[in-house]
């Protein structure tokens, strides 16, 4: 009677471990042999991917129910590009500066001469200035366009901005395709001038003769500088051009992914292109003395071109029948 | 303050568009534009499924993240709203936005679009409640009538609910407790010859 009052409680524990586990087993077999995946679930996944569907009303992308692209265009948007664009040109003026107070202005070596060759025609000139002063708006315009709410709305107020936003969007939108028209013509004006050559590679050595020591290289008409920078314009400007259409004329069913990867491809070009027309800039105008005038009047001074194109000069030499040496400063001479 | 949220319940959507409709006429939306729209997945085929859907009013709007001018904004009932005297029609906002909800009266070369247009949640816009000014560029506010939006109460099958999340959620998971994960529907898998549990129908 003892021993099986006292036995009593183990047996129960015997018997109580032996339905647990079996029940476990049970449990573990349902959850095994299951189905692991929802139908239903994964119908609604198949939607989270953005398949087309029908609707009735399929204008202006109805037929996709959900499109994740979205999403990553905000990130990239306004985590990447409007993040960093403004420290990218603010760099590359530090850079600027700094190279302006370290290396200083590009000087004459020699007096001027007084003689005058003729480095860009009219037309050329023309086209140059036109191009570099839509060039401006669209930059101006653009980046006020991705920075502005960040920038302006803080300091101007909702309405101030949204007028002066809205006006930035036309002009931006309307002059985009006369910029690219600006661009097509100096590709096409200026491509034959700016094929690389071998002394492009020596004189990307010194910069010119601008940093570092040695002898300044010897140089044709179009420096490797400028080739580098006329190649930008043709690959950076072909790029925004494609992209900025696609963005302005959104009538030929462009999905919404199209229009995001554009405006991404769009923003991050035309930041690059920005950065580096400054440096264009610089050059043309603070970086070197007597070079601003070569676009603004269409000729340079004789001692600047042999300074810095010395053989495009000996070949105007040649070609007006003078000798170098001889050049008499009273003659102007003729492209 | 209640959270508004949109509900479509798939199981209930018939796709008879008279959301659609009822937004249409209530507001006055201009031609082409519909704030809401009736999408049909696997159209014709089994497990067909239709869903109503419109600005779906997100907490942290993608819409208004982008917009350029900033011109969204959120009541305390948690509706987006926004400004059209603010809009420059860029088109960001739909680029953004997850359920095609923005939309405009044109797309025009140039990017000329005009001001963006979407659902409301029948909450009108900025400017004075029910006036008509407000009525002409965001139509009719109901909410400040107190009445919720017009879709969900036209609905005819009551797939759409619209209201305070809270009740929206407490209908819904009324309806699916007593649903099961089969259709409500009797005698459809007899007539049709659908075994359950194979997984064509879901
Ligand atoms: S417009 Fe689109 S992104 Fe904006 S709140 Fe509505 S559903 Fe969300
Ligand atoms: S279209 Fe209007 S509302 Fe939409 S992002 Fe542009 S400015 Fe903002």
């Amino acid at each position: 009677m003892t021993t099986t009052n006292r036995l009593l409680p183990v047996r129960r524990l015997a018997i109580i471990a032996v339905l647990i586990s079996l029940l476990g087993g049970v449990m573990y077999y349902q959850v095994v042999s299951s189905d692991p995946s929802n139908p239903r679930a994964n119908f609604w996944r198949v939607i989270r991917a953005g398949i087309p569907a029908y609707t009735s009303t399929p204008a202006q992308g109805h037929t996709i129910l959900i499109q994740n692209g979205g999403e990553n265009w905000r990130e990239i948007r306004n985590g990447i590009i409007t993040r960093i664009s403004p420290w990218i040109i603010i760099l590359a003026l530090i850079g600027m500066a700094v190279f302006y107070l370290i290396v200083g202005q590009e000087k004459l070596e020699k007096p001027r001469s007084g003689v005058k060759i003729i480095r860009f025609t009219r037309d050329e000139r023309i086209i140059h200035w036109y191009t570099a002063g839509l060039f401006i708006i669209m930059a101006i315009t653009g980046l006020s366009l991705l920075l502005g709410r960040f920038l302006l709305i803080p300091l101007l107020g909702h309405t101030l901005v949204s007028g002066y936003l809205g006006a930035s969007k036309i002009l931006h939108n309307y002059c985009g395709p006369l910029l690219l028209i600006g661009i097509v013509s100096e590709i096409v004006l200026w491509l034959p001038f700016n094929i690389p050559r071998k002394i492009d590679f020596d004189w990307l050595k010194n910069m010119g003769g601008m940093i570092g020591s040695g002898p300044r290289p010897h140089i044709g008409k179009i420096n490797a500088g400028e080739k580098g920078w006329s190649w930008l314009i043709f690959l950076f400007g072909g790029t925004v051009g494609i992209t900025g259409i696609l963005l302005d004329f959104p009538i030929w069913d462009q999905t919404r992914y199209i229009m995001q990867v554009s405006h991404v491809i769009h923003a991050t070009v035309a930041v690059l292109f920005v950065t580096v027309s400054l440096g264009h800039i610089y050059m043309g105008t603070l970086g070197m003395e007597g070079v601003f005038e070569a676009m603004w009047t269409g000729s340079v001074d004789a001692v600047w071109a042999q300074q810095n194109h010395d053989l495009w000069y000996e070949e105007k030499m040649r070609e007006t029948g003078e000798t170098p040496a001889t050049a008499s400063p009273q003659n102007e001479q003729r492209a | 303050m209640a959270r508004m949220k949109f509900l479509c319940d798939a199981e209930r959507c018939i796709e008879c568009n008279g959301c659609v409709t009822a937004c249409n006429n209530e507001h006055d939306v201009p031609w082409g534009i519909n704030r809401r729209h009736v999408v049909t997945i696997k159209d014709g085929q089994s497990g067909e499924k239709s869903i109503s859907v419109a600005c779906m009013h997100c907490p942290d709007a993608p819409c208004a993240a982008v917009c350029p001018v900033d011109c969204f904004y959120t009541t305390p009932d948690g509706i987006v709203l926004h400004d059209k005297d603010l809009c420059i029609g860029c088109g960001y906002c739909v680029y953004a936005c997850p359920f095609g909800a923005p939309q405009f009266p044109e797309e025009s070369p140039f990017a000329v679009r005009g001001k963006m247009d979407k659902c409301t949640f029948c909450a009108g816009g900025p400017g004075l409640d029910n006036s008509v000014e407000e009525y002409k560029k965001y139509g009719r506010n109901r909410i400040a009538e107190g009445k919720l939006p017009l879709c969900a109460e036209m609905c005819a099958t009551k797939a759409l609910l619209a209201g305070d999340g809270n009740i929206v959620s407490e209908i819904y998971i009324q309806r699916i407790t007593k649903r099961g994960s089969r259709p409500e529907t009797w005698g459809w898998e007899t007539a049709y010859n659908f075994k359950s549990g194979k997984g064509k129908n879901p």
